[in-house]
């Protein structure tokens, strides 16, 4: 990488251009439906039918999977779905929903699977076509990941698998999960196997999916619980006891920090959403009288929204000072500082509004009166699934600690 | 004009700041400075002024105090972004010199228009300056001063003047019947004296300057408008140096808490220290990222300058004051007393902190930007 900040190589230039004429004509518009904020909240049909025929139209025109290799489907170009996603944010599309094929599983599988498997499986994943969930969590395996108990045991070419998943987002829409399990219980890490397992195909006889109700009182995500699966050795990744380094892969793209750059769009918003951000709630606090002035007019609050105001901006400029190795003494330091400012900031944020709103912070969604419509406080509630999902901060802080500032591992 | 993607911070940036922190760390390792500055630790003794002339007489041969000096007035014109880029490692060196001071009154200068220009030179030819703008109550209001100019000659008494012993020339704001203006002081006028002030922070020295009729040379009577549009550059400066200086406390602690040993784990092992490290390093991240924003809208967004300078200095009040308050803590014991160096950069930052703004003043600014605006 050079000094500089990464100038459009030729076919960067081109592409951008591509993109910028094919959304100039197909942006899908206004949607028939209320979308929900991210894909992890997607919970009608409706919904996910308007999102999937987005994500193939998108797919089918080249802005999906660009730099994945042409034979499993990808576009075959190189550092060209940064471009993709910048046009496509900038356009204003809606999001792409099969969130968790795109960032985790499509490099998981490039990486370890074998090549008939990842021309199987990565076209669909990309066009949205088939919808991805993860089978890591569960229920005594929470940040320490390690310890999943869901055991595979070996029978010829077959494996029966028995266990329990939890927060396992999409389920109830995916055909298929990547599945961290246990293929020996006498070892920790190097007892892991990883293995992609059609669930959808096997609902009712083997694998169950059960919704469960957040405290916000949206479904969403579920749990998922395997009776004797039978699924094929031929679905494995990698070796058997290698699952650990393989669920690495998974999780370092899941926090934004592995070689290839997640397919992301977005910015669409339907008509009744509100702006989760620092100008959101500035723009809240104006129309909210305290006493007898807006509360953008108190001090206290004008204090509190500036810095709000400015840890986005600094978040902001963290990316783009993260593509300037010069200005980084440790080059994974910001990029995995990322995940943990992002939820934090913005549930600090959706706090604040809360806040701010005063009395009628006590109203939600079903009110007439609240502020918003309640979402601010929707918000604030799904924050922590943020906060907790995907390594929690605390796990974020260990990592930091030890891998960026070289301090001697927790338990 | 949208700023460039890598702040504008290129090839001769990258080696400016390279060749400062080989400079600060092969000729002023933290152990020199120590024994420079904390030799008398005294707590009621008299102001010092302690410093290195020779490293001095090398940076400006080197040309670091004439870097924002425009071409045009025989300087090096470098963008702010390679100046910021310079005063991260000076707070990285906790280095004591007047170098913020001249690149301040440089940015005020080049602000000021052509009655500057010979000023400007004496810059460019290797002067040293600092601003004495800054009245009693300690006011960062451009229009707020205490000293007072009729006749060509300035009476009164301006404060918190950085650096004030080490410095040739004094760039002062006075009130005259037009308004605010600048003028251009030597700082052997007769007339003028230096009262030093006794302050916490060992590698800078301060002082108030009065004026007894003093004969001074106007640079420009739109003093108000000079120091307006130089304020970006000043808050941006310090908070760098706030940013290197945060880092070195940083480095220290998490050198310290690797190595030393209690219930049988070194005490980073414990996130009761980990963590709160860690969120140093996100609040030092947070500063540098603004800072170089900042740098980069001085020169290619003027008009966003303000905004994301008070965004800068306003995050850089609160990392200095919180890197170096985790710093003393995680030290423990050896982190409290005389020896241990960390409290050097502990008064830097607790300095600096305050200094052109604490965090509260510039999000008040900031919020009369952003809200009233919108």
């Amino acid at each position: 990488m050079s000094i500089n900040a990464r100038k459009d190589s030729p076919q960067q230039t081109e592409f951008r251009q591509y993109c910028q004429d094919w959304l100039a004509d197909n942006h899908p518009g206004e949607p028939p439906v209320r979308l929900p904020l991210t894909a992890l909240e997607i919970m009608t049909e409706d919904q996910l039918n308007y999102l999937q025929a987005w994500q193939k139209s998108a797919y089918d025109a080249g802005l999906i999977g660009c730099d994945y290799p042409v034979d499993v489907g990808g576009g075959g170009r190189t550092d060209c779905q940064r471009v993709a996603n910048a046009e496509m944010i900038a356009a204003k599309t809606p999001f792409l929903p099969n969130i968790i094929g795109l960032g985790m599983a499509a490099p998981t599988v490039l990486y370890h699977a074998s090549d008939e498997l990842k021309q199987r499986l990565l076209p669909r994943l990309f066009s949205g076509e088939d919808i991805w969930c993860q089978g890591f969590s569960e229920p005594e395996a929470g940040s320490d990941l390690a310890s999943v108990q869901t055991f595979a045991e070996r029978k010829g070419d077959k494996w029966v698998i028995n266990g329990h998943k939890v927060w396992t987002s999409l389920a109830h829409f995916a055909e298929w999960m990547i599945l961290l399990l246990r293929t020996d219980k006498s070892q920790k890490h190097d007892g892991l196997s990883y293995f992609v397992v059609p669930i959808r195909a096997a609902l009712g006889s083997g694998v169950t999916v059960r919704p469960l109700i957040k405290i916000t009182g949206e479904t969403g995500f579920n749990e998922v619980i395997f009776d004797n699966l039978e699924v094929d050795d031929s679905l494995r990744l990698d070796e058997v006891g290698k699952g650990w380094q393989v669920a690495m892969t998974t999780l370092l793209h899941e926090r934004g920090a592995g070689e290839l750059q997640t397919p992301r769009s977005g910015g669409l918003k339907s008509k009744s959403s509100h702006a989760t951000n620092a100008a959101g709630l500035l723009a809240l606090a104006r129309k909210t009288q305290r006493g007898s002035k807006p509360a953008s007019e108190d001090p206290l609050f004008r204090d509190k929204l500036m810095r709000q105001v400015i840890r986005e901006e600094a978040l902001k400029q963290n990316q783009r000072r993260a593509q300037v190795p010069a200005l980084l003494d440790h080059p994974m330091r910001l990029a995995l500082q990322n995940k943990l400012l992002s939820s934090e900031i913005f549930q600090d944020t959706a706090a604040l509004a809360v806040e701010v709103t005063g009395a009628s912070g006590s109203l939600y969604l079903g009110d007439e009166n609240a502020p918003a419509g309640g979402q601010w406080h929707m918000s604030y509630m799904n924050s922590y699934g943020m906060t907790i999902a995907a390594g929690t901060s605390e796990v974020q802080r260990n990592i930091l600690g030890e891998r960026v500032l070289g301090m001697p591992k927790s338990k | 004009m949208a700023q460039p993607k890598n702040f504008g911070f290129g090839e001769e940036a990258v080696l400016l700041k390279e060749s400062a922190a080989k400079f600060f760390a092969e000729n002023f390792p933290t152990d020199r400075l120590h024994a420079l500055v904390a030799a008398d630790s005294t707590p009621n003794r008299m102001p010092e002024c302690i410093w290195t002339r020779d490293l001095w007489q090398q940076m400006v041969d080197l040309g670091w105090t004439m870097l924002a000096v425009p071409e045009s007035a025989g300087g090096i014109g470098m963008p702010a972004v390679a100046v910021a880029g310079l005063a991260e490692e000076l707070g990285r060196a906790a280095f004591p010199s007047p170098l913020l001071g001249t690149i301040n009154a440089t940015y005020v200068l080049a602000a000021a228009g052509r009655g500057a220009e010979t000023a400007l030179m004496d810059i460019a030819e290797g002067q040293s300056a600092t601003l004495a703008i800054t009245n009693r109550q300690g006011s960062w209001e451009a229009e707020d001063t205490d000293v007072e100019c009729s006749g060509g000659k300035l009476n009164g008494t301006a404060w918190f003047v950085q650096d004030a012993r080490k410095v040739d020339k004094f760039l002062v704001s006075a009130r005259t019947e037009a308004g605010i203006s600048l003028y251009w002081v030597a700082a052997d006028a007769a007339g003028l004296r230096i009262h030093p002030d006794a302050i916490i922070d060992l590698t800078r020295d301060q002082g108030h300057i009065s004026f007894e009729n003093v004969e001074a040379v106007e640079l420009t009577d739109e003093g108000v408008a000079a120091l307006s549009k130089a304020f970006p550059a000043i808050w941006t400066m310090l908070a760098a140096d706030i940013a290197g200086a945060a880092e070195w406390l940083l480095q220290a602690t998490v050198e310290y808490v690797s190595v030393r040993k209690q219930f049988e784990h070194p005490l980073g092992f414990f996130q009761a220290v980990k963590h709160p490290l860690v969120n140093v390093m996100i609040q030092v991240d947070e500063t540098r990222s603004l800072v170089y924003n900042a740098a980069c809208a001085i020169d290619t967004e003027p008009g966003a300058a303000v905004k994301y300078a008070h965004m800068a200095k306003a995050s850089a009040s609160e990392t200095a004051a919180f890197a170096a308050s985790r710093a003393v803590q995680y030290h423990g014991g050896i982190g409290f007393t005389w020896e241990c160096f960390v409290h050097l950069y502990f008064k830097r930052e607790k300095h600096s902190q305050l200094l052109w703004g604490d965090a509260a003043w510039h999000r008040a600014r900031l919020a009369d930007i952003l809200i009233v605006a919108a």
